[in-house]
């Protein structure tokens, strides 16, 4: 089939970009949607031209390094599905794609479809862990988990942290990767000691990063191909509220509280550190 | 046998594993009480690299951090949290015995031994025995999801052929969630300013001064700005280097640039050969294709290996009456049949391929059939166990496998060899730490299912943190500093390299040759290797090196974001160590595990091991790009386990 694109291309940070058109006229319907950019880069390499710069790794749709908008949508029209395991069976001859990477303040362009989402690890950095020694962990049975906790959990745990939630979130809000791993911990004994400082610091850290809040639309969870429920993020709420109108842990950042209002909008209210 | 020169002789030896004397249960001990410490109001002032950031460097990274050591961490992904640790599928084994069914260090030790084919040294996989099990306490401590019995207890299951249920999962995502464990350590070790993160940095150089491993020279790949580190010990955890061939299970990104570059200052590469070929992944479509997808081996548990008894049958799967169906593993193996171990099961595959009774469009694949597992125990358990998988199935080959069986093939999976390391793995450079697939230490020549990632693990958590530390406490660490010469030497190399690159002045991409490399690599030193075929490959690989200088064309410039040049330097190194390979298999002359020569096998075509003259590891000494590579020898001597003949039958 034949295939054409249309491609975001930037040569670096902060200089200015445009689309470019590509066509591609003998796609087969097995190629991964990668390896159709691969053909295509090949072509252009072949040419004197320079191929386009798109980040892949695993190519098995684990490991989250490879995004980009398909058409407006993160990761392709596939619901759950990374672009790299979308195959070509799933488009029709003479398609027009428009390709441009994941938008976000967060989420600076480096290269043509290439986005830096260091943002996201420092999120992770702010609290999202279990301060456990390595050496220091007690017999692993003495630790009992119910099954359905462990489920939960791992069905949160399972984010390969793409960032297609916060490129496909009107107000480019990372909510559902925060609150995956706040709940992948906060549903188990192990992350109980850290569970309210952890709600608090991460989110201070989101909003450092420039990621917007979340007003609870939904199109991160379908864009996720992780399958991540929305219930993450209510449970997030629930930690982040809980800790700050609990007492407050002495190292907790200044936090900016979302309470909802009567009428249903958000309303901001900052609450000054004790 | 290579030439030795008397002149080269090493002048300590060079090949001295410095493997602790006494009982093999209490090495580690008393390896351990032996080590030196760092009076810990020093360990500040010590400046640790760590490359890589899999299980094995995310882990050592993560506490040496701890410790109080500076550690600078660098990786080539835009995140820690991606190094291709994280496609594991199946799970870690653990000789907890949580199952009460019989296992123990003792059987673990002894199961990877044999599953190794007797090439692999005692005393370093009895330790890896030893430490499975602290293993899962420290992830389960970090809040790994395993899974779960009802009782809140961890729950087993058997992986690969073992006899018991010692191997710890989280759905079919082991290794993503053991990853995430390490990183988030690491993380935490980065908050508290103990480690500094250097992702999308690609190390080029290693830096040894005075005869030790004193740094590194990297690229940073966005800017393409080159930068040299110093340190007082490197370790490099950068994982295997199947992508040697091409098409493997591996990440596109994985590569061996790190570990080559190493082994040119000096470092010794052991048996480059072993190379694992896992049976189970899908087979390829296309010349476009980009990877092979792995369909994890636990599917063999239910599934039915079967192809055509005829060859040329063009009839439908389904179709074909089970009187003309040859089940070939159940009719070779009858004791373990499907279950036979991956190297065992990859060349039954070639066998009936190369009889031209393969199935599918490429002729290269066998069907796994699940017809009569739905029939014996109906769609919602199957569903439960492979549910994931069957759907991934279906969404790479657009076929149902509920409907059709899946075609499956063998393909490059993991690599045993890699850089020499002793005891504490430390390589032949002191200073220079090797850990996790980059080294060769503990699979022999076959590495057993649900194993990588015990190793990567023990490694970086429970030896590289204390053998590391015993280095810089005995101390004779000049100061050094980026000026040295050495740094100036190393960065001026990877400049003029890059150079090469980039006016080499041709008109094809580096995957084109990457790709001829590649098939070259799979068809004359894959799954049956001869004399021929590996000489063969010795006089094609350097043509086709010398067509990619020439050809090879690298748009764009150095000073930039430039996938192509990444591309194109890895594929440089990918040359010379394919000659490596090639050189290793055939100076092998016998089969074990993952290395088959046809010339070696027993009247029922199974690995025949020469353990008179192989029982050895061979490591290679690099001597400049016109000389013939040294081989070396380490004897491997079996106290424990008795030689014998593996037998699945």
């Amino acid at each position: 089939m034949r295939i054409a694109l249309e491609i975001w291309r930037q040569r670096g940070p902060g200089q200015p970009g445009q689309f470019v058109r590509y066509e591609v006229p003998d796609v087969s319907e097995h190629m991964s949607f990668l390896e159709m950019l691969d053909v295509l880069n090949a072509r252009l390499v072949e040419k004197g031209e320079e191929p386009v710069a798109f980040d892949s790794d695993c190519r098995e749709g684990i490991c989250g390094t490879c995004g980009f908008l398909v058409n407006g949508a993160a990761h392709g029209p596939l619901d759950n599905t990374t672009v790299c395991q979308t195959h070509m069976r799933h488009f029709r001859d003479g398609d027009v794609l428009r390709l441009e990477p994941f938008r976000a303040a967060a989420f600076p362009v480096l290269r043509d479809l290439v986005v830096d989402r260091g943002a996201l690890d420092h999120v992770i950095t702010a609290g999202g862990y279990v301060s456990v020694r390595t050496g220091s962990a007690p017999e692993a049975n003495s630790i009992l988990v119910a099954k359905p906790e462990a489920d939960r959990s791992m069905e949160a745990a399972a984010c390969i942290g793409c960032g297609a939630c916060v490129a496909s979130c009107p107000n480019a809000s990372a909510a559902l990767f925060t609150a995956a791993k706040i709940s992948h911990l906060g549903l188990l004994p192990q992350g109980q000691p850290e569970r309210s400082i952890r709600a608090l610091s991460m989110n201070a850290q989101a909003i450092e990063e420039g990621f917007g809040h979340c007003t609870t639309i939904g199109e991160c969870v379908a864009a996720c191909p992780a399958h991540i429920p929305l219930e993450v993020i209510s449970r997030m709420n629930r930690d982040f509220i809980r800790a700050v109108l609990t007492r407050r842990d002495e190292r907790a950042p200044a936090v900016t509280v979302p309470v909802p209002h009567p009428h249903h909008r958000v309303v901001l209210v900052e609450r000054a550190q004790k | 046998m290579i030439e030795r020169p008397a002149a080269l002789a090493p002048s300590r030896p060079a090949l001295d594993a410095r493997i602790p004397s006494g009982p093999l249960s209490g090495k580690w001990d008393r390896r351990k009480f032996e080590m030196k410490l760092v009076n810990p109001a020093n360990k500040r002032k010590y400046t640790l690299i760590v490359v890589g950031t899999g299980l094995a460097g995310g882990a050592a990274a993560a506490s040496l951090g701890e410790l109080g050591f500076n550690v600078l961490s660098f990786c080539i992904q835009d995140s820690p949290r991606r190094a291709h640790s994280i496609a594991a599928q199946g799970g870690i084994n653990a000789a907890k015995n949580y199952q009460n069914d019989g296992d123990s260090v003792e059987r673990l030790f002894y199961d990877t031994v044999k599953g190794g084919d007797f090439r692999s040294r005692e005393a370093n996989v009895y330790r890896l025995a030893q430490l499975s099990v602290n293993i899962i306490d420290q992830c389960a401590a970090q809040g790994v999801p395993f899974a779960r019995e009802y009782g809140g207890a961890l729950a087993n299951r058997s992986f690969g052929g073992a006899l018991v249920s010692r191997t710890f999962y989280a759905r079919g995502q082991t290794g993503q969630q053991l990853l995430l464990g390490a990183y988030q350590a690491l993380l935490r070790q980065v908050a508290a300013g103990q480690v500094k993160l250097f992702p999308r940095h690609e190390m080029l150089e290693l830096v040894v001064i005075d005869g030790r491993a004193r740094g590194i020279v990297t690229r940073d790949l966005v800017s393409g700005a080159v930068r040299s580190h110093v340190a007082d010990a490197v370790v490099l955890c950068t994982g295997g280097y199947g992508n040697a061939f091409y098409l493997s299970t591996n990440a596109r990104g994985s590569n061996a640039t790190a570990i080559w570059r190493a082994h040119r200052k000096g470092a010794f590469f052991a048996n480059p050969c072993y190379t694992q070929i896992h049976p189970t992944c899908i087979p390829r479509s296309g010349e476009y294709q980009s990877k092979l997808t792995l369909m994890s081996e636990s599917l063999r548990n239910d599934g039915r290996v079967w192809v055509p008894k005829q060859q040329g049958e063009h009839r439908p799967p389904d179709q074909v009456p089970d009187e003309e169906r040859d089940y070939y593993l159940e009719r070779m193996y009858p004791t373990y049949g499907n279950l036979a171990p991956r190297d065992i099961a990859s060349r039954a595959a070639k066998v009936v391929c190369d009889q031209g009774r393969g199935v599918g469009p490429s002729g290269l694949g066998v069907y796994l059939d699940f017809r009569d597992a739905f029939e014996r125990l109906g769609r919602n358990v199957l569903d439960e166990r492979y549910g994931n998988l069957f759907e991934m199935y279906e969404q790479i080959t657009g076929e149902d496998p509920h409907r059709v069986p899946m075609r499956i093939y063998p393909a490059v999976h993991y690599t045993m060899g890699g850089l020499w390391v002793d005891y504490d793995l430390q390589s032949n450079i002191p200073g220079l730490f090797v850990g996790g697939e980059a080294n060769f230490s503990d699979h022999g020549a076959n590495r057993l299912g649900a194993s990588a990632l015990m190793q990567g693990l023990a490694d970086g958590y429970f030896i590289l943190p204390y053998t590391v530390g015993d280095y810089l406490a005995r101390g004779g660490l000049a100061k050094a500093d980026t000026s040295h010469p050495a740094f100036r030497d190393a960065e001026a190399e990877v400049r003029t390299r890059v150079e090469k690159l980039l006016g080499a002045g041709g008109k094809h991409p580096a995957d084109h040759f990457h790709r001829e490399l590649g098939n070259l690599l799979w068809n004359d030193c894959g799954m049956a290797r001869t004399k021929e075929s590996l000489t063969r490959a010795l006089q094609e690989i350097p043509r086709v090196e010398d067509a990619f200088f020439k050809e090879l064309r690298v748009t764009g410039s150095g000073e930039e974001l430039n996938q192509e040049l990444e591309r194109a330097g890895r594929v440089a190194d990918y040359f010379e160590l394919a000659q490596l390979i090639c050189r290793d298999a055939l100076e092998r002359e016998e089969s074990c595990g993952g290395h088959f020569r046809v010339e070696h096998q027993t009247p029922e075509g199974e690995a025949l091991r020469h353990d008179d003259r192989f029982a050895h590891v061979a490591a290679w000494e690099w001597r400049g790009r016109d000389e013939k590579p040294v081989r070396h020898e380490e004897p491997l001597v079996f106290e424990s386990v008795p030689l014998q003949q593996r037998s699945y039958k």
